[in-house]
């Protein structure tokens, strides 16, 4: 027994050096990505291919658990690269002070002008109320139109929820000043506000509420994965905010160049083409739709910079909690 | 163990000061807790009376199913909840057909009615508990006084009733102290803001940990008070120790029957309906489970064993010291984890790992401990009355036998406290499987528990699966509550 065992040993320990001295590139990002129904599992595979590396994915919670674990860990963080921010938490990002150039050519899909030396978008999509259109006939085609109505909706909290804090901007960045007044139209179609997407999406699956605040992409997954083409997104007249998610190479990292490496890599069919069917998000460079991914696009794109949405969140908060809290 | 945490997060950014927001959150945490408390307890007292005092066919069963709420991972009873009491629940749709106006359970009401939900079978549990714990001799001495069920209830009732509602009072307020997902979904808005939510804006939109620690503060500090309170005003009623004989209570005819009918089948109803629409949603996805969920059912389980095992081997020496006489303190210690904020207890003790060793390596570990620290007041709370019962019946014949150590834990104490022991650990074992708390801060790639499993589930547009998840993990964690508390029972009998 004994040469046998002591073989597989030697090359037990043979195959664990050859895995040391394979360099380990950590991806902090947030948890949908790493599931098996997101694009993880395909990502991980393509960049291992090319890279020679070995590929670990660590998952905090949504955008904004991601940026506060950030701000926790500092420059001690194992990561090397945050996959998930979305747009109106770049300037806090940018802030923090903990992000180097990735020193790449800005995205080429994204529907607006769009272009920051720390951070690369990998996939967007606009907000927009989802209905059934079995249960629903006439959506409400603007937040005046949906205020005087008397249709339901769920929508999340800016507090606890990326689409939440999402909705709020969307609605400042049509009103501006008006923003209270809309959000006071609103408080009686308001059935609840969840603490996340998830939950308000069962609710309104459950057939709590007529709409939901979602994506213009959440019927595609009906459509593709289901086979079910009974739900669709309102059109609104004020347009559509604009949801980015973008990545960033931290200055701290131990593996710069392939972290840098990676989100190029971000941009590459590889990772691109896994997207629609995954995230349920547009690609961010110029990538083939599923068929039924898309039957209509907003006439509009809202989006405010970093810096105007950093300016505008708290004030905005503040007028929102007002308005709704009888 | 609470205070190192909270420690870490106020060392990180001291300062207290709460702001006029803070102050409304305040008193909704503080209106919906003390209402959810008294009507969970209020309801709770008859129906455990009529549970202690009736013998039908299917009665072990129901006491066991009425327990399964309060294991339910939150998100997954207030989906059950909604698909009775919701818009489009059955009750609407029974309430439209009979041409009846609709409920709405979104508001003040919605929350005290899943905080009922949530609670009314732990506070039954713990009344029915003492109903048990008067020996049966007393009712046999009662019976041959020829007692009626005035003075039933004024020499043997209320003196048990006065030393165990305030330990239930405050259990149920502390629980509803900490509530997040419950308040904000059926509370309707951001008017529904509990001190949870309020540290949730203070960790995550603020970056502002001085202010979350200071939140988290004065939540334990509540639950503290509540401890505190219940503990002065509990007396001990007194009864002394028994036999251990099979309890001879005989239930009062007359309308008292159709009283104790009603309030069992009210409560039973109330209890299972959202149970049976969770059955209902989740068979279909339960057939189409992808590999990964039963991996993290069984790493679920593995968890939810271990730190059964910490938390009732912490409360067993806890509530032995107190019975003994032991210092005071450890009563309120034991109580502390009830009303701890989980998001302030996880960021914490990720700042005290994270300079040692990556987060993410001691997930389980941590998930372990922390979960072992929140099911410790429930436990701590079973044990004590009984510890206290045991120490003051056989505590000197013990003594004067020299009975000590092992012997005295092998032949006294754990035959004795079997019944309360497995009730305790399957309520452990249950709680560990739902806890979503703290490893969604430390989680990998792999890792995952089922609870973490559903909301990705739930996050990924997998609603069928999801719920069928949420089916699998209400019944395993109801597996392990039933054969720990059967397992209890028969090694007490």
């Amino acid at each position: 027994m004994r040469p046998p065992f002591l073989a597989a040993t030697v090359v037990f320990l043979a195959a664990s050096a050859a895995t040391a001295e394979t360099p380990v590139l950590t991806v902090l990002t947030y948890d949908s990505f790493v599931s098996e129904w997101g694009p993880g599992p395909a990502v991980e595979k393509a960049f291992e291919e090319t890279c020679g590396c070995d590929l670990r994915f660590v998952a905090a919670g949504d955008g904004a658990a991601l940026l506060s674990r950030l701000k926790l860990e500092g420059a001690a963080s194992e990561a090397d690269v945050v996959l998930g921010l979305d747009t109106n938490l770049v300037a806090e990002a940018t802030a923090t002070g903990l992000f180097a150039p990735h020193g790449q050519p800005a995205a080429a899909a994204l529907p607006v002008a769009w272009d920051d030396p720390l951070f690369l978008p990998y996939d967007w999509g606009w907000f927009a109320f989802v209905y059934d259109k079995t249960r629903l006939t006439a959506p409400p085609a603007s937040f005046e139109a949906l205020a005087a109505s008397d249709v339901k909706i769920v929508i999340q909290d800016p507090r606890s929820s990326t689409p939440g804090l999402g909705l709020l901007m969307w609605v400042k960045a049509a009103y501006g000043d008006r923003a209270p007044e809309i959000w006071k139209g609103l408080a009686d179609n308001i059935v609840t506000v969840t603490p996340g997407w998830s939950e308000s999406y069962g609710l309104f699956l459950q057939g709590e509420a007529d709409m939901v605040l979602s994506y213009t992409t959440s019927p595609a997954y009906h459509r593709i994965a289901e086979k079910d083409d009974s739900k669709d997104w309102a059109p609104f007249s004020e347009g559509h905010s604009l949801q980015v998610e973008v990545s960033g190479v931290l200055a701290a990292s131990d593996q710069p160049d392939l972290a840098r490496a990676f989100v190029a890599f971000t941009q590459t069919p590889g990772f691109q083409s896994v997207i629609p069917e995954t995230n349920w998000m547009y690609p961010a460079s110029e990538t083939a739709l599923p068929e039924g991914f898309e039957t209509a696009r907003p006439e509009k794109s809202l989006l405010m910079t970093a810096d105007e949405a950093r300016a505008a969140r708290d004030g905005a908060l503040a007028e929102w909690q007002a308005a709704l809290a009888q | 163990m609470v205070a190192a945490p909270l420690g870490a997060v106020a060392w990180s950014a001291g300062g207290l000061r709460l702001s006029p927001a803070d102050l409304a959150a305040l008193r909704f945490t503080l209106t919906q807790a003390v209402l959810s408390a008294l009507v969970s307890v209020l309801l709770a007292v008859p129906v455990a009376r009529a549970l202690a005092r009736r013998r039908f066919p299917g009665r072990g069963v129901l006491i066991t199913l009425m327990g399964a709420p309060f294991l339910l991972p939150v998100i997954v009873a207030v989906l059950g909840l909604v698909a009775v009491f919701g818009r489009a629940g059955w009750l609407n749709g029974a309430l439209a057909l009979a041409g009846l106006p609709r409920v709405d359970v979104y508001g003040l009401q919605g929350v005290v009615l899943a905080h009922v939900f949530l609670n009314l079978p732990l506070a039954t549990r713990m009344i029915l508990q003492g109903w048990q714990a008067i020996p049966a001799e007393r009712f046999r001495l009662a019976e041959s006084l020829s007692f009626g069920p005035a003075q039933m209830a004024r020499y043997l009732e209320r003196p048990m009733l006065a030393e165990v509602v305030p330990g239930a009072l405050a259990t149920v307020f502390a629980v509803c102290l900490t509530s997040f997902a419950v308040a904000l979904v059926l509370g309707g808005g951001p008017g529904a803001t509990t001190l949870e939510l309020a540290i949730y804006q203070a960790v995550r939109f603020e970056f502002d940990l001085g202010h979350a620690a200071g939140l988290a503060l004065v939540q334990t500090a509540l639950g503290g008070a509540a401890a505190l309170a219940a503990w002065r005003m509990a007396r001990a009623a007194g009864f002394g120790a028994g036999l251990q004989m099979a309890p001879a209570l005989r239930g009062p005819a007359g309308w008292r029957r159709a009283a104790d009918a009603l309030a069992i089948a009210l409560a039973a109803g109330f209890l299972l309906l959202p149970l049976g629409a969770l059955l209902i949603r989740g068979l279909p996805g339960l057939l189409q489970l992808p590999d990964m969920v039963w991996l993290a059912a069984a790493r679920s389980i593995a968890v939810a064993l271990l730190s059964t095992a910490v938390t009732i081997t912490a409360a067993l020496i806890l509530a032995l010291a107190v019975a003994r006489g032991g210092p005071r303190w450890l009563d309120l210690a034991a109580a502390l984890p009830l009303a701890t904020s989980g998001l302030v207890l996880g960021t914490g003790l990720f700042l005290i790992v994270q300079p040692v060793m990556a987060p993410t390596r001691l997930a389980l570990p941590v998930t372990i401990l922390v979960n072992a620290l929140l099911a410790l007041p429930f436990v701590f709370r079973l044990l004590l009355p009984e510890a206290r019962a045991l120490e003051a019946g056989y505590g000197r014949l013990a003594g004067s036998l020299g009975l000590s150590g092992a012997a005295r834990l092998r032949l006294l104490t754990l035959p004795r406290l079997a019944r309360p022991i497995g009730f305790a650990a399957g309520l452990a074992a249950a709680l560990s499987m739902g806890d979503l708390g703290v490893i969604a801060l430390f989680a990998a790639e792999q890792g995952a528990t089922l609870p973490l499993v559903v909301q990705r589930l739930m996050g990924a547009y997998r609603t069928d699966a999801a719920a069928g998840a949420s089916l699998l993990l209400v019944g395993l964690s109801f597996a392990l509550f039933w054969a720990f508390d059967a397992g209890g029972r028969r090694a007490a009998a």
